[in-house]
């Protein structure tokens, strides 16, 4: 298990953050992701694993027009 | 044309970014008088929206209709207003009281003629009375005259009318861009969603381009006062016209802006290709695109309008599109030489503004249409009759729904309203120009529709209430608020209605989960609806404020708020006014205003808890292929949080459990934003809060007294 945005999520091996966001279909651009408090940035998307127990926060900047 | 009345006035000096003084125009007497500002007024109201309704409140009384002669339209930018160095900074806010249900309606709009109604020496005008035969008002800023003429314009649409008087009082093709032009549309004579169209010339395009005042029927209330047009002429505009007490601060303000936008707007929301339209297919992805009158998020056709489509062969590219000077945002996009099928202009080559998304929204998936050459048709002729694309989407939505839920038969219309019907949406706008038809009916909008549906169809009215989507005589923008709490109070705990330019924390609260609690969702629904009041107060658009995000935001201990933004606007505002404000302070000066609104809506009888229910379309699913459509999700959340047991339980078993559960949450959800909000269990502002924000005036102790 770990935590998505501190919901409760299934965990899944190699589940990397390139993989996560797709499976959310979050495309939404403008995006900060952080695993334990550390930023990722995009270009580790595709290299970072998230281990069982992650806090993982993906957080989406829009606040509308 | 034949002039009814001439007033010539003298020039002052724009000190700080008010003339502090008004223009006010009475149509049935066409008198013509210069009201003086007080620095009271100035504080607790600051401009735009606080000064349109500060003199809408002098003029109306409790039993003012929208249609009463009393009744005032207001136009006012806002003390920062008309500066070149940060985009967005064009806006005018327009006040009056609505035909949807007479009460303050307020709506923003980009173009020029709020700047140049300022750089002409006025910062706010009102529009009072009713003219015998129609006129066109006509203030020249350079001259300083004003004329009030007969008009002799057969022209009524917005896109013929704008262009033959600037045509008609610019000298020369130079001239043009000096003139700014306010109109309405065929539709102003008949439906309640009636808007402003305000006007800028496109220098490049040599076009008049239009910008919208679009929401609550602000038209028909300009058409019944019988002005044909607004015409104003300020030449010489320039970056210090405001008298900036430190124009230095607004410059540095404004270079890192445009810095940011050329360095970000690419990777992020592609602004200046698309405009807010970039968030056609996101809001579909993450479930939130009004489809079929709200009743799914997204639609398995999605791609045919999403926003590469319009980017790829519809809106013209590498061009300037700001909407006032300066604005690197530039996202007023266009399609040019666009070719009409149907209706007075077809065959004719037209441009048309936008779609902007909820032009797209509203004109396409919400009333099941997926072609982008109907979204941009039905764009241009909302535009050029004056109909708010907004409203005219929800209304079409609600009547295809009763259409296919019977309520009404083809026999009883003469149109097939199923969703997705191209040629019946495309009657009905003409229909609703003409005043004619079935289009009659549906131009008077949502809630009228509801009470004709009763009374005429037997139509059920609980079922009506359910599936209408308005609140307060305004029909809901173009945002599902179903899944996100926060975001059914950010529409209902409103003042106009359910219009997100309150609130909008959608991905806040449902995919970031950063306000889990009451308090938390409170707290949002207090800052929100206040920063973003504030942009109405000074005349500045919101888009700048989040449309690009800026390196340092991740860092950010609030960064929904932008925080590097927010600073920008403390600089400007201070660097403008020579305040030293901070964004408490600017908090503070929204709290006024918003409050003020909120007492002005009891005193017309409409702003109480009663008045903040919305319909259960925004909360949950009404019908079973809505539930059926999110079961897993509706299920999940019946078993672990309401702790329901679903074992032989049948869809309607489970739908009734749901909706007490929803109706219950936005109850304590209401409870904790009035809490936070310093008003009563009913939704009135305390004394106490009133003393709080120096807002204890006598007119408004009055009104609170006998609702606490």
């Amino acid at each position: 298990m770990f935590y998505l945005n501190n919901r409760e999520e299934e965990f899944q091996e190699k589940l990397t953050v390139t993989k996560l966001i797709e499976l959310k279909k979050y495309t939404y651009k403008k995006k900060i992701v952080k695993i334990n408090d550390e930023f990722i940035n995009p270009d580790e998307y595709s290299t970072t694993f998230i281990e069982d127990g992650d806090d993982v926060k993906i957080l989406h900047l829009l606040a509308g027009g | 044309m034949k002039i009814l009345k001439e007033y010539k006035y003298d020039f002052t000096e724009i000190i700080h970014g008010y003339n502090n003084r008004s223009l006010k125009i009475n149509l049935s007497d066409m008198k013509i008088e210069s009201k003086q500002i007080s620095e009271e007024m100035k504080q607790k109201f600051v401009g735009g929206k606080g000064f349109g309704l500060r003199y809408l409140w002098d003029a109306v009384t409790p039993e003012t209709k929208w249609n009463s002669p009393e009744n005032e339209i207001v136009i006012s930018s806002g003390p920062v207003g008309g500066i070149t160095q940060y985009p967005g900074s064009g806006k005018s806010i327009v006040v009056t009281l609505t035909p949807l249900n007479d009460t303050p309606m307020d709506s923003n709009v980009g173009g020029h003629f709020g700047p140049l109604l300022k750089f002409s020496g006025w910062d706010a005008l009102e529009l009072q009375g009713k003219a015998d035969k129609e006129v066109i008002v006509y203030i020249d800023g350079n001259e300083g005259i004003i004329k009030i003429m007969e008009s002799n314009i057969e022209t009524i649409d917005s896109h013929i009318l704008s262009e033959e008087l600037t045509e008609m009082f610019a000298k020369d093709e130079t001239d043009k861009r000096n003139y700014s032009i306010v109109s309405t549309g065929s539709a102003a004579r008949y439906s309640n969603v009636a808007m402003l169209n305000f006007t800028f010339y496109d220098v490049k395009r040599k076009k008049v381009r239009l910008k919208q005042a679009g929401r609550g029927g602000i038209g028909r209330v300009f058409n019944d006062k019988g002005i044909k047009a607004l015409v104003i002429k300020y030449e010489g505009v320039k970056s210090d016209l405001n008298n900036p007490a430190n124009i230095s601060k607004i410059n540095r303000a404004g270079i890192r802006f445009h810095k940011e936008m050329n360095r970000y707007d690419d990777e992020q929301n592609g602004m200046r290709k698309i405009g807010t339209a970039n968030i056609v297919e996101v809001m579909n992805d993450y479930d939130l695109l009004p489809t079929h009158n709200f009743k799914f998020g997204s639609h398995k056709d999605i791609a045919k309008i999403e926003s590469k489509v319009f980017i790829e062969k519809y809106i013209t590219q590498n061009i300037y599109d700001g909407c006032w000077h300066g604005c690197s945002m530039s996202c007023a996009k266009a399609a040019d030489d666009f070719k009409i099928k149907t209706g007075p202009y077809a065959g004719h080559k037209v441009i048309v503004d936008g779609p902007e998304y909820e032009n797209a929204a509203a004109l396409g998936s919400n009333i099941g249409v997926f072609c982008p050459e109907t979204i941009l048709e039905l764009n241009f002729y909302c535009d050029t009759y004056g109909i708010d694309t907004i409203s005219f989407g929800t209304m079409v939505a609600f009547a295809m729904e009763c259409y296919e839920n019977k309520v009404f038969t083809k026999e009883d219309t003469g149109l097939d309203l199923s969703f997705g019907n191209i040629d019946s949406a495309l009657e009905l706008i003409h229909q609703i120009a003409d005043g004619r038809g079935f289009g009659k009916i549906v131009g008077m909008g949502i809630k009228f529709m509801k009470k004709y549906f009763i009374e005429n169809f037997d139509a059920d009215p609980k079922f009506m209430f359910d599936i209408g989507m308005e609140q307060k005589g305004l029909e809901f923008s173009e945002y599902m608020p179903k899944e996100s709490l926060a975001q059914q109070g950010g529409y209902g705990l409103t003042n106009k209605g359910p219009q997100h330019d309150e609130a909008w924390l959608i991905f806040m609260d449902m995919v970031n989960n950063q306000i889990p609690t009451f308090e938390d969702k409170a707290e949002a629904l207090h800052y929100f609806p206040m920063f973003r009041t504030w942009f109405g107060l000074v005349g500045l658009c919101k888009l700048p404020w989040n449309d690009v995000t800026p390196h340092s935001n991740k860092y950010s201990k609030e960064p929904a708020k932008m925080p590097e933004h927010v600073q920008n606007y403390v600089d400007i505002y201070n660097g403008v006014t020579g305040k030293n404000v901070k964004i408490d302070d600017m908090i503070e000066e929204s709290e006024r205003v918003y409050n003020f609104q909120r007492i002005f809506n009891i005193r017309m009888g409409y702003g109480k808890r009663t008045n903040d229910k919305i319909p259960y379309r925004s909360m949950g699913p009404v019908t079973i292929e809505e539930y059926l459509s999110r079961e897993d999700r509706y299920d999940k959340q019946l078993k672990e949080i309401v702790g329901y047991n679903l074992t032989n339980k049948s869809t309607e078993e489970k739908m009734a459990v749901l909706r007490e559960y929803r109706e219950s949450q936005y109850e304590k959800l209401t409870d904790a934003v009035y809490k936070r909000r310093g008003w009563s269990k009913d939704g009135v502002p305390t004394i106490e809060k009133l003393k709080e924000l120096g807002m204890d005036l006598p007119e408004l102790v009055d009104i609170v007294s006998r609702h606490l």
